[in-house]
């Protein structure tokens, strides 16, 4: 049983835990930005009407969603020094959270624009806007709206996969929990805690989409159009 | 060299179909296992119980508040200690099958919740009894909105399997992790990985898309 839990070297290993827990908020924080991106790219290529690039988004979309995490990561860890480029395991976590949380985030972009009703559009192109006019006044500003939740539920889902990042000796949480199973043999110790602090970032990731969703007036979840 | 490669590839053949053989199995057995679980938990999630709701709602909020490989650590290195010993492929079914149920769990009873409260009164009415309702009624309906969610929780869990590697087990990833200890080239060993995988998830991912476009046909609705 867990009778003697050692409460003590959780307090003794607390400072490594606070490193790992200010690692994991970064390196998350991080790679968000770089899915943002990647994923706004990618969903502007695969609403294109051209296959030239619609094809290579959906292929990489496709690509990312059929394959684990994990393989991308060792994938990226164990190839990129074989193109010549060898960087820290950390950037290497970092480029590969953002590779694949973007092809995500550019669906939930895609549906974004997609849910906007085509009468919206319509009446665009009869007032006489442009093309960059309609996306800028008419689009978007609907489609962000949208978009924020399920993107907060992205960010939630890429904290967690940022455990995996420990595999590849990243000092990030699970790392943390990790040494203090391994350095005293006690993975009940280390592994509650971390899970406390995982659950910790959750609830607040959770209660900002909560608050979002209320704010931009989503709460009942289905419109009825 | 690269020929030397392809070569010290092709002999890794056996370990690979193992490892993919595993990956299957170990998804396959969570998955149905999983399933069973997260309709009886979805079911009494929605059952009327506000108590066994409740404890139900706050257990799927632990297991979506952590990560995964968390999980794979907790059971594999914990449970020993409450005297419960557990091979690597055991405490790897539980932990996908814990994972699974919960995840489907939430699919099953936004899928229950979605059925228009006028049916269960009409049923009620009908005198049809509690199994009959939710037999011959509720979930009827409610499989258009819980089916292609669930096909798409199919895909997520071999995915996840894939980090079971972790403690140990053989799988398609652990087996791209040895051999690239011996033919040193990471881009080619988990691009070959990474085909197993794509070869088992991407026909999912387009029945999922397939059923999403079905079951959104028939019921008209305007997707968010």
């Amino acid at each position: 049983m867990l009778e003697n839990f050692s409460f003590r070297t959780i307090v003794e290993y607390l400072p490594l835990f606070g490193q790992g827990l200010i690692t994991t908020v970064w390196l998350s924080a991080l790679s968000f930005a770089g899915a943002l991106a990647i994923g706004i790219v990618l969903a502007a290529m695969n609403l294109q009407r051209g296959w030239l690039f619609r094809v290579p988004a959906k292929a990489y979309i496709d690509a990312v969603r059929a394959t684990p995490l994990l393989a991308q990561l060792y994938f990226l860890y164990f190839g990129l020094p074989r193109l010549g480029l060898v960087l820290p395991e950390l950037v290497v976590g970092i480029i590969a959270l953002s590779l694949n949380s973007g092809a995500y985030v550019a669906e939930i972009i895609r549906a974004g624009i997609l849910s906007i009703p085509r009468g919206q559009v319509e009446a665009g192109v009869s007032s006489g806007m442009t093309y960059v006019q309609r996306m800028r006044f008419v689009i978007l500003p609907q489609a962000f709206k949208v978009t924020i939740p399920p993107l907060l539920g992205q960010a939630i889902v890429l904290v967690k996969d940022s455990a995996l990042l420990s595999l590849i000796s990243v000092s990030e949480l699970t790392r943390a929990g990790q040494l203090l199973a391994s350095d005293r043999f006690m993975p009940a110790e280390g592994f509650l805690t971390i899970a406390a602090f995982y659950l910790l970032l959750y609830y607040c990731l959770k209660g900002l989409a909560a608050l979002s969703s209320r704010w931009l007036g989503l709460q009942p979840a289905r419109s009825s159009t | 060299m690269i020929w030397q490669q392809l070569h010290s590839l092709a002999g890794s053949y056996p370990l690979a179909l193992r490892g993919l053989g595993m990956t299957v199995v170990l998804s396959l057995i969570s998955l149905v296992l999983g399933t069973l679980f997260g309709f009886g938990l979805g079911i009494l999630r929605t059952g009327g119980n506000q108590l066994i709701g409740n404890v139900i709602g706050a257990w799927v909020d632990l297991i979506r508040g952590t990560p995964f490989l968390v999980q794979i650590f907790l059971i594999f290195f914990i449970l020993p200690e409450f005297g419960i010993e557990l091979d690597a492929f055991t405490a790897g079914v539980i932990a996908l099958t814990n994972l699974a149920a919960c995840f489907i769990c939430e699919i099953v009873a936004a899928g229950i919740r979605s059925v228009p409260t006028g049916q269960v009164e009409a049923a009620l009415a009908s005198g049809l009894s509690r199994w009959q309702r939710l037999r011959q009624v509720v979930l009827p309906q409610a499989m258009r909105i819980v089916l292609p969610p669930l096909v798409g929780q199919y895909v997520l869990l071999i995915k996840d399997s894939s980090v079971v590697s972790a403690i140990g087990l053989t799988d398609l990833t652990r087996v791209g992790w040895l051999v690239v200890q011996r033919v040193p080239n990471g881009l080619l060993v988990f691009f070959l990985v990474g085909v197993g995988y794509f070869m088992v998830c991407y026909p999912l991912i387009m029945l999922a898309r397939r059923l999403e476009r079905r079951m959104g046909a028939v019921h008209g609705e305007v997707q968010l």
